[in-house]
């Protein structure tokens, strides 16, 4: 047995929940490159789980493999498994549109839509992911997105605003209400900080604590203290020789900021590579 | 990739640890020669250098802060400063208890010794070489060292168990040697405990190497 499937077993035997999120031997190419190789991991339910590891070792990949949004890029595919709620949704017949209302995202930089206003906005991942709901019934869901973003304080007075005439910070929230529209079980976030000033990057993290109680977090960053802070588990990635990214360690954060077992992730937390 | 600059002050923060390790050391030594030769004025100079042990202990803990605050050390890096943050606790500690030893040597002052001092200098010869091993360990990373350390303990416990033995019949036969002799078992028993505290630098040492704060055995006393 290889060293990431004891780790693997370790956790799954460490943990009374269920995984929400199983993938196994997951694999991302674009045309022939391999980007992603032979990933397995497994991740708690309302837990923040955050990826880590130096700039092109394919952590933002792997994530766009969680949602189906990996294959939206020309050539792009993935093989191997990923099971949400213990159904692979690789398997043939599944609606990757269904996927992604289930498994949210959020993106490097804030993208409300300029043209819209902040409460269109919020409501505007459940119109294009065709759910139909009342007016009434679409208020009352922005303003619990935004009260679950922590936005709606900030907003209540200007909903019929462009979402663009929002701060960076506010803005970010405003997709992450947005997210939350749409009632998935998972979000995944691709670096959601990295445009922010610290005290905005404070108030996500601050944010994506309170929400890690209802919803499972999978977190992109590159800033470590971040992962260090806001994380229940880490996975660190890398890239190999034949410069596909790779799993090499994957534990609670306490253990991987404080001991890991991989001598590679010693080095890359404690900034000798990277 | 190293990095030179947190390494270089890492590095430095060991020496410090080891210059404050030999402070403590020289007032041990000092402390058990005051009593022995009943020399009061080098007794008084270890009371007066242990603010000196003070001071290096409160610049190493200033050093570590810096450290942890600027570098967000973590993994080993975060080990060996958190590791040295309670070193120097411990090693501070074994400077008071080699001021109160020189404090006693001061107040048993002129009198006439209750017998030739051999077990208290063999107690504190003990000491000083498991303190010198433990820092050895920790520079060298070496576990097993740090470990036969700890085992050295008892050694240290045995030589307190015969002073005290000892001295309980010196009391028992004359009760005029009371003072002296209850004087003595203090200075016995602040050597017992700065062994034991030796043996905290160890199990710090082991942490830094397996990531797990364990006791490695508890002392007899």
């Amino acid at each position: 047995m290889d060293t990431m499937t004891q780790t693997m077993k370790a956790i799954a035997n460490t943990t009374e929940h269920k995984h929400i999120l199983i993938t196994e031997n997951l694999r991302a190419y674009y045309g022939s490159f391999l980007a992603v190789k032979d990933v397995s991991m497994a991740i708690e339910p309302r837990s923040i789980t955050a990826i880590i590891g130096p700039s092109g070792c394919g952590k933002s990949t792997l994530i766009r493999c969680f949602n189906r949004m990996h294959e939206v890029v020309h050539g792009a595919r993935a093989i191997g498994k990923v099971l949400l709620d213990g159904s692979d949704i690789y398997a043939p017949g599944v609606d990757p549109v269904n996927i992604r209302t289930r498994i949210g995202m959020v993106f490097q930089k804030p993208n409300p839509f300029p043209t819209m206003s902040v409460m269109e906005n919020v409501v505007a991942g459940r119109r294009l992911s065709s759910v139909w709901s009342k007016r009434s019934e679409m208020d009352e869901i922005a303003e619990k997105s935004l009260r679950q973003a922590a936005l709606w304080d900030e907003v209540k007075d200007k909903l019929k605003q462009s979402g663009a005439s929002l701060s960076g910070g506010q803005q970010q929230r405003l997709c992450i209400a947005r997210a939350l529209a749409v009632q998935p079980e998972v979000i995944l976030m691709d670096e959601p900080c990295s445009a922010l000033d610290p005290v905005a990057t404070l108030k996500i993290e601050d944010l994506m604590r309170t929400l890690a109680k209802d919803y499972t977090i999978v977190i992109v960053t590159h800033n470590m203290q971040q992962a260090g802070r806001v994380s229940d588990m880490t996975a660190f990635m890398m890239m190999g020789a034949d410069r596909a990214g790779s799993l090499v360690e994957y534990g609670r954060t306490q253990q991987i900021f404080t001991n890991p077992k991989n001598k590679r992730t010693e080095d890359y937390i404690s900034g000798r590579f990277g | 990739m190293p990095r030179l600059d947190f390494e270089h002050h890492l590095q430095n923060l060991q020496e410090e640890l080891l210059i404050l390790g030999s402070m403590v050391e020289k007032a041990i030594t000092r402390s058990t020669d005051a009593l022995k030769n009943r020399d009061l004025a080098l007794a008084r100079q270890v009371i007066a250098e242990d603010l000196n042990i003070n001071r290096k202990r409160y610049d190493i803990e200033e050093m570590c802060i810096q450290l942890i605050a600027t570098q967000q050390p973590l993994a080993r890096d975060l080990r060996i400063i958190i590791a040295v943050l309670n070193m120097i606790v411990d090693l501070e500690r074994i400077g008071d208890h080699a001021e109160g030893d020189a404090k006693i040597a001061i107040m048993i002052g002129d009198e006439p010794p209750l017998k030739p001092y051999i077990d208290i200098p063999r107690m504190a010869e003990k000491t000083n070489e498991m303190l010198r091993a433990a820092l050895d360990a920790f520079i060298k990373r070496d576990a097993e060292a740090a470990r036969r350390v700890i085992a050295q303990d008892d050694e240290v416990d045995n030589l307190y168990d015969q002073v005290f033995r000892e001295l309980l019949t010196y009391m028992a036969d004359d009760p005029k040697t009371i003072s002296r002799a209850t004087r003595l078992i203090w200075v016995a028993h602040n050597l017992e405990r700065s062994a034991d505290r030796v043996t905290n630098v160890c199990e710090r040492t082991i942490f830094v190497i397996t990531g797990k704060v364990e006791e490695q055995g508890v002392s007899k006393y």
